[in-house]
């Protein structure tokens, strides 16, 4: 029985995985290997498809689309925990009354789908000049990872005992040195898994991004749509491609893997 | 959480009103709300005002090509995104894909959670594997399934199906033209396959948290692994599967970059997130982009009003 377990998830597992070992794989062989019909498993690795994705033939470069892709992921992340560790103490330790109608209005603005706000933000954008610009992208990410993080942060604010800090009150530390030696500690693996999935959702964001950047704000999804139709041979290219916006998230999900459920779920599976 | 299922938020607020508060001085409450305040004051306005807007821009006429014929239009906005028959179609067509997809990966996520519930060699790293999916940034996947896989020539899918019916012996294996001949399900699988580990994740979580003495003792007393699934594990994973769903749906709703990437919105498959998309990038009629997205919300707010009964529930247990 138990072996038969073991052979299922194995099977399952490879099942899954499969294409993103095969996204790896055909990024690294040359375009007529990547090409072929039976696919050629063991054909010889090339950096090439790599080398055309980083702009050898075609000159047009991934950089700033990766870079603005990481400076709107990160401000809008730093920005967040700015706003919502603040908010979650608010919410958890020294709670405000009704904390629990708070709670679920920033939920409800993640349930409103984005969408249905496009217009009127592409308006404001276009009337204060801000179209094609990181700043404008990183106010919305900061809106749209909010609601995540303020409910995350204080799941994890909430984990700390209130004892330990009616004992640090007892002897006399501040609201600032309670915050720096007693909460900070407990709470900092919750403040890194929060920020790494605000990063990811940001980093994934499309729709916005699409609408209201172009040439100069375009985000790393952006660029990636420039592969929707196809263009002869360049499949080890899409792969690299795909292979090379992908990592970074690759790095923060597997980093964040333990707190990610908690986090997907906006706190409410430990 | 617990076991059984969520009290209405209105009921959850009344009792969850904690004592510490009342009595305070009215500087002292503001003191308690100052840390609050930037975050609920920016979630109010950037996430409030444009659906304020959106409300407005609706009932009006409102052309970005025909600018100066524009005015108050009462319903009409309405009236054409419930008799467009694109519109009609992509609302059926939102409803079929999150069902769908919703479905199947809860079905399929409760098989995996299951079989990781168990002890076998290699654990971790099938769980690490089978959570990969869910980290590739979904536009990457949609165009990895667009190209690398379901390319009738060169796509992994039809070189598959060469290289099983070769071994065989046998030649002219079936090389169908997967998005063209079932555009729908090629979208739905690949949505399927980024949130099979979401769901996984949230019903594994459901599972490991069981009460496994109740479960030992049925056991002792007889009972068969069927019998336990069916009146303790089930029973448990109830509400999981009911947060998994409800999450999901409000996530795949709202999805743009499958449809986008993988059929640009053709062959049917346009479901309302793209075509309001399509409508404002390319149509330009803005009243009429207003009011499918205002039709969109009330949807939306259908969904989370059962969602956040369940969602509620995780409160529960500080507000007793």
């Amino acid at each position: 029985m138990r072996r038969l377990v073991g052979v299922a998830a194995w099977f399952s597992a490879i099942l899954f995985f499969a294409p993103v070992a095969w996204m790896v794989l055909t990024s690294l062989h040359s375009e007529p290997d990547a090409a072929t019909n039976p696919p050629s498993l063991g054909a010889p690795l090339t950096l090439q498809g790599y080398e055309e994705f980083f702009g050898a033939s075609t000159g047009q470069s991934p950089w700033p689309p990766l870079i603005n892709s990481f400076s709107a992921s990160i401000s809008s992340t730093i920005v967040v925990l700015l706003l919502a560790i603040p908010a979650a103490y608010a919410l958890s330790i020294k709670k405000v009354e009704k904390w629990t109608d708070v709670m679920f209005f920033f939920l409800s603005t993640k349930m409103l789908p984005v969408v249905a706000g496009l217009l009127p933000i592409y308006l404001v954008a276009q009337f204060t000049g801000m179209l094609d610009n990181i700043s404008f992208l990183v106010i919305l990410y900061t809106s749209m990872n909010l609601p995540i993080a303020v409910w995350l942060m204080r799941s994890f604010l909430a984990e700390v005992p209130p004892e330990i800090l009616e004992a640090a009150s007892i002897d006399g530390a501040g609201l600032i040195t309670t915050l720096r030696r007693v909460v900070a500690p407990i709470a900092m693996p919750g403040i890194a898994a929060t920020a790494l999935i605000c990063f990811i959702f940001s980093w994934n964001e499309l729709l916005f991004a699409r609408v209201l950047t172009g040439v100069v704000a375009g985000t790393a999804p952006v660029f990636l749509t420039g592969f929707v139709t196809s263009q002869g041979l360049f499949l080890a290219k899409v792969c690299a491609a795909a292979t090379v916006v992908s990592l970074p998230v690759l790095i923060a999900g597997f980093a964040a893997q333990d707190k990610l459920v908690q986090g997907l779920s906006l706190g409410a599976v430990k | 959480m617990s076991l059984d299922t969520a009290p209405p938020p209105a009921k959850q607020q009344r009792r969850g009103t904690p004592p510490a508060p009342k009595g305070l001085g009215a500087a002292a409450r503001w003191a308690r709300r100052a840390p609050l305040l930037p975050a609920l004051i920016f979630t109010i306005i950037v996430t409030q005002l444009p659906f304020v807007a959106t409300l407005i821009i609706s009932v009006l006429r409102w052309n970005s090509l025909d600018p100066d014929n524009r005015g108050f239009a009462g319903f009409d906005n309405y009236a054409a995104v419930f008799t467009d028959p694109n519109l009609r179609s992509s609302i059926v067509t939102t409803v079929l894909l999150t069902v769908v997809v919703v479905v199947v990966c809860l079905v399929l996520g409760l098989g995996l959670a299951l079989l990781l519930d168990q002890k076998f060699r290699g654990r971790g790293l099938v769980r690490t594997m089978l959570i990969a999916p869910f980290l590739v940034v979904p536009v990457a996947a949609a165009l990895l399934w667009k190209h690398a896989l379901y390319n009738p020539e060169y796509g992994l899918f039809n070189g598959a199906l060469t290289w099983i019916w070769s071994l065989f012996g046998a030649d002219r294996p079936p090389q169908p033209e997967w998005i063209s001949d079932m555009p729908l399900v090629a979208v739905e699988a690949s949505l399927v396959w980024q949130w099979t580990p979401f769901m996984m994740l949230i019903l594994l979580a459901g599972l490991q948290s069981r009460p496994m003495d109740v479960v030992e003792a049925a056991r002792i007393d007889g009972a068969t692994p069927w019998q336990i699934f069916r009146h303790l594990t089930f029973p448990h994973l109830r509400q999981y599967l009911e947060l998994g769903g409800l999450l999901g749906s409000i996530y795949i709703v709202q999805n743009f970059d499958a449809v986008f990437t993988i059929t640009s919105g053709g062959l049917g498959t346009a479901n309302l997130p793209y075509t309001i998309y399509q409508t404002f990038y390319q149509a330009h009629d803005y009243g009429q982009a207003s009011a499918a997205g205002v039709v969109v919300v009330i949807g939306s707010l259908i969904i989370a009003n059962f969602a956040l009964r369940v969602v509620s529930s995780l409160l529960k247990d500080e507000v007793k």
